[in-house]
């Protein structure tokens, strides 16, 4: 039996309606009594959700647009707190950030590794006895005195991706972010990855690119109108997927 | 213990990102901002001296004085309250405890504060007001009741800033108002002895009220201490609490 490192149990997040409130107190005001009506209204993401992940596993998360993917991710990272149930997490997690984006523009390579680095969970220490590898694996380093607003997408990626390569992660979430950078980083980032998968590190995959979910997951869960519509191996949750888009394109 | 070195790492790359990208790693950054309060104080001069006809002695250095620890608090109060909008990737995609992000903007601006001592210092000595030992035992106790301000309201705007975004034009006018009711520009002679009291109700009275003593007349009074820290533990909890209890919803309106 492989121990459970991620579980949801009876998990619902729903999300308050915030228009009113984030257009401003002015707004508020003058659409009173309606806008507290508004904002009291929820919306709800994700029912009752129960599923866990296993030591180990690498596990895609696959569906529409807006059927709480990226939620998901953000209650396992903890950024986000359930309205209802149980959600334990019980190793160190680390969400791979849209890369680059929590660079600030005007500090350099170097001093934005250390900065994302230390909110990425290490101490300073760490992160510098790292730093060469993290430079040489981003293949900066003729540029990693300059300020990162001189950088390249491409280049901002890679720094991204580099850094948090280096953490030593035992859980990993990744969000959409492969498709960035050239050919030969994505390669690197998937070499990476895989030998993160060989170590023994759970990985959490979200992506569009149903065809990745299937060649590199263990199992997958698909999510339908805020509910669990299918988890087992990913290449079946794939392809039951790909029936009911056919199904569903034919029907329109 | 790891934990607690982990914390301290988050403050302080987080403080100095705050303070190498205000200074660009550049001199000039320095003397850009001390070039604002010293501006000021020079057009209070000359508004109040030569058209107003205030009476106050050495009133440039009296202005520097109030000055420079209003643009501290100001300063603070102002890029608090947008600095959880200015890291809303780190707030949704990194779970730490997001108090250090408004803690970075005070201590970036105390910093500052503190970098800016010698300008005061050096006109204190111009106008043959130099009162070492005095600044030197008072300081701590000053920079923690305004620290404790400070940080308290920022704790309580920064939150509010996020839902309701116009909240910045207010604290806009808000600091305005603020600036003309604490005695920066004024003595605390000039306000009418009956409603003094109500005076008393602004943390920062007795705050800047002390800055001056200790710079100018190199003096304490104990009593404007006590009611500026007590009125700014006051704020404090009630920020930290407003904080807290809204926290995890910052990921959401983001």
């Amino acid at each position: 039996m492989k121990n459970t490192v991620i579980s949801f149990e009876r998990v619902t997040k729903s999300y308050l309606s915030y228009e009113y409130i984030l257009s401003g107190f002015k707004s508020f005001l003058l659409n009173f009594p309606r806008s507290l009506k508004h904002t009291r209204k929820k919306f709800t993401v994700l029912k009752d959700i129960t599923f866990s992940i296993y030591e180990g596993e690498f596990f895609g998360i696959i569906g529409k647009n807006g059927v709480g993917k990226s939620t998901l991710l953000a209650l396992m990272a903890g950024v986000l707190k359930p309205d209802e149930g149980k959600i334990e997490v019980k190793k160190k997690v680390y969400m791979l950030l849209e890369l680059g984006a929590g660079f600030h523009p005007d500090l350099t390579g170097r001093e934005n590794i250390i900065l994302n680095g230390v909110l990425l969970g290490m101490t300073k220490k760490e992160v510098l006895k790292k730093m060469d590898e993290i430079v040489a694996f981003a293949e900066l380093e003729n540029f990693i005195d300059q300020p990162v607003r001189t950088y390249s997408s491409g280049m901002l990626a890679r720094l991204g991706f580099s850094v948090v390569a280096h953490l030593e992660p035992e859980i990993l979430l990744i969000d959409e972010v492969l498709a960035v950078g050239d050919v030969q980083f994505q390669k690197k980032c998937l070499k990476k990855i895989l030998e993160f998968r060989e170590k023994g590190v759970t990985i959490v995959f979200v992506s569009h690119n149903v065809k990745d979910v299937s060649e590199l997951c263990d199992r997958a869960i698909w999510l339908h109108n805020n509910q669990i519509q299918a988890i087992g191996p990913a290449h079946e949750v794939v392809s039951a997927y790909l029936r009911f888009l056919e199904n569903s394109s034919f029907s329109q | 213990m790891t934990a607690l070195r982990y914390y301290i790492d988050l403050i302080e790359v987080l403080t100095l990102k705050e303070i190498k990208v205000r200074y660009k790693n550049n001199i000039f950054g320095y003397f850009w901002s001390i070039l604002h309060p010293l501006s000021l104080a020079l057009v209070f001069y000359f508004a109040f001296k030569f058209i107003m006809k205030f009476q106050i002695e050495n009133f440039a250095y009296f202005l520097i004085c109030g000055l420079f620890p209003w643009q501290w608090f100001s300063n603070s109060v102002l890029a608090g309250s947008t600095s959880l909008l200015a890291n809303a990737t780190l707030i949704k995609k990194v779970n730490f405890p997001k108090f250090f992000i408004p803690l970075a903007t005070v201590l970036n601006d105390a910093f500052h504060f503190l970098a800016s001592l010698p300008v005061i210092l050096f006109f204190g000595f111009l106008f043959n007001k130099f009162h070492f030992l005095v600044l030197f035992s008072f300081l701590p106790l000053q920079l923690l009741a305004q620290f404790i301000i400070t940080y308290g309201l920022v704790l309580f705007l920064a939150p509010i800033n996020l839902f309701f975004r116009d909240l910045e034009r207010l604290i806009q006018i808000g600091l305005t108002i603020l600036f003309y009711l604490t005695p920066i520009i004024y003595d605390v002679s000039f306000i009418p002895p009956n409603l003094k009291v109500f005076f008393y109700l602004n943390p920062l009275f007795g705050l800047i009220e002390n800055w001056r003593l200790i710079f100018i007349e190199g003096s304490f009074n104990w009593f404007y201490f006590e009611l500026s820290l007590l009125e700014g533990i006051l704020i404090f909890f009630f920020g930290f609490k407003v904080f807290k209890k809204l926290s995890p919803r910052f990921a959401e309106v983001l």
